[in-house]
């Protein structure tokens, strides 16, 4: 009895279900302000700009993935500015200019992130170096048991 | 025997520095601009409440000013509202508005209902000239010479000790400079 219930139920509940997870799903695309692109070509462009520019406001955001009142202008700026016909690395610059460095979500290589973008190698680098030199040790020492373990080596624990 | 205490006097090493790390990271929050001693942009705004009334950079220079970012929708304004009427007060500089993504009437209001201390308000109802000037949220407030060039950027507030640590002194000198 209870069974044919509980399936009654969630038959009735299903389609509301469904319903209410497709609202919750799809309502974060009104958040996204429209902008009109002229083609395909200018919105993936634009697309991957803003996913390149940190949203200021928002910051671990970038600018594709906020819904700031200044993402929204900035994207908007962005899509001006390929307009008057700059390339995505001007269109960095310019931002850039008014907003440092920190705009951009991928740090440039200078000397002040250096340790940044090549800390990691150089760890990893020294990693594999002590694991070299532990290897080599362990191999030394079974190289030095195997020699023990030779006629001379049984030999000599014989004689202890 | 004291080999093995190596690895864990790294570990607490990196523990120590981490620590260190977080609690001494620089505020994320201002992110310094890279304007300061750069020249203002070009910019020519219409001003609130007077139609058809134009101001830019052309009119603006040639003298020391402060550009204070607000909007009447921006609750950080207000706090700072009574320190930038002082700071007019003292006429050592004009105080110029720059109305940030408002509706003019709504700003109108709040003038009216607060006080304006402003010699004048920029509306700069889209955002543009803004982001020309590296805002990314009001209030921000800047120190501009006599030749255009931006001298100091207070991001947020500004503060009793902001004005008496660095507004007031930079705007003497800068008065100093062009007596002289």
């Amino acid at each position: 009895m209870t069974d044919n219930n509980t399936t009654f139920a969630s038959r009735r509940l299903m389609p509301w279900l469904a319903a209410l997870l497709l609202c919750v799903f799809t309502l974060p695309a009104l958040a996204v302000d429209p902008l009109i692109f002229s083609d395909d070509h200018e919105a993936t462009r634009h697309q991957g700009l803003s996913e390149e520019l940190r949203c200021l406001v928002c910051q671990n955001q970038s600018l594709a993935d906020s819904d700031a009142p200044l993402a929204q202008d900035l994207r908007r700026e962005v899509l001006d500015l390929m307009r008057q016909g700059m390339n995505d690395q001007e269109v960095k610059d310019y931002l850039v200019n008014r907003y440092s460095d920190f705009v951009l979500y991928r740090p440039r290589v200078t000397s002040a992130t250096y340790l940044l973008w090549f800390g990691p190698i150089v760890l990893v680098l020294i990693a594999l170096w002590v694991l070299f030199k532990a290897i080599r040790r362990q191999q030394q020492l079974l190289d030095e048991e195997s020699s023990d373990t030779s006629p001379q080596g049984d030999a000599a624990q014989e004689q202890t | 025997m004291a080999r093995r205490f190596v690895p864990i006097a790294i570990f607490l090493g990196l523990t120590v520095l981490l620590i260190f790390g977080l609690y001494n990271a620089p505020n994320k929050k201002v992110i310094p601009s890279p304007l300061v001693g750069k020249p203002i942009p070009e910019f020519n705004l219409s001003v609130l409440g007077q139609e058809g009334n134009m101001l830019g950079t052309e009119e603006l220079t040639g003298q020391p000013f402060i550009l204070n970012v607000w909007a009447s929708w921006c609750p950080a304004c207000r706090v700072e509202h009574e320190m930038i009427t002082a700071i007019a007060r003292t006429e050592l500089v004009p105080v110029y508005g720059l109305n940030y993504k408002d509706e003019p009437s709504e700003a109108t209001r709040w003038l009216g209902r607060f006080g304006n201390p402003y010699t004048a308000n920029l509306q700069d109802l889209d955002g543009t000239v803004a982001i020309d000037f590296g805002v990314y949220g009001a209030p921000e407030t800047f120190l501009i010479d006599a030749q255009g060039v931006i001298r100091h950027k207070v991001i947020g507030p500004v503060t009793e000790q902001d004005w008496r640590n660095d507004l007031q002194p930079m705007i003497l000198e800068l008065i100093n400079e062009a007596r002289s």
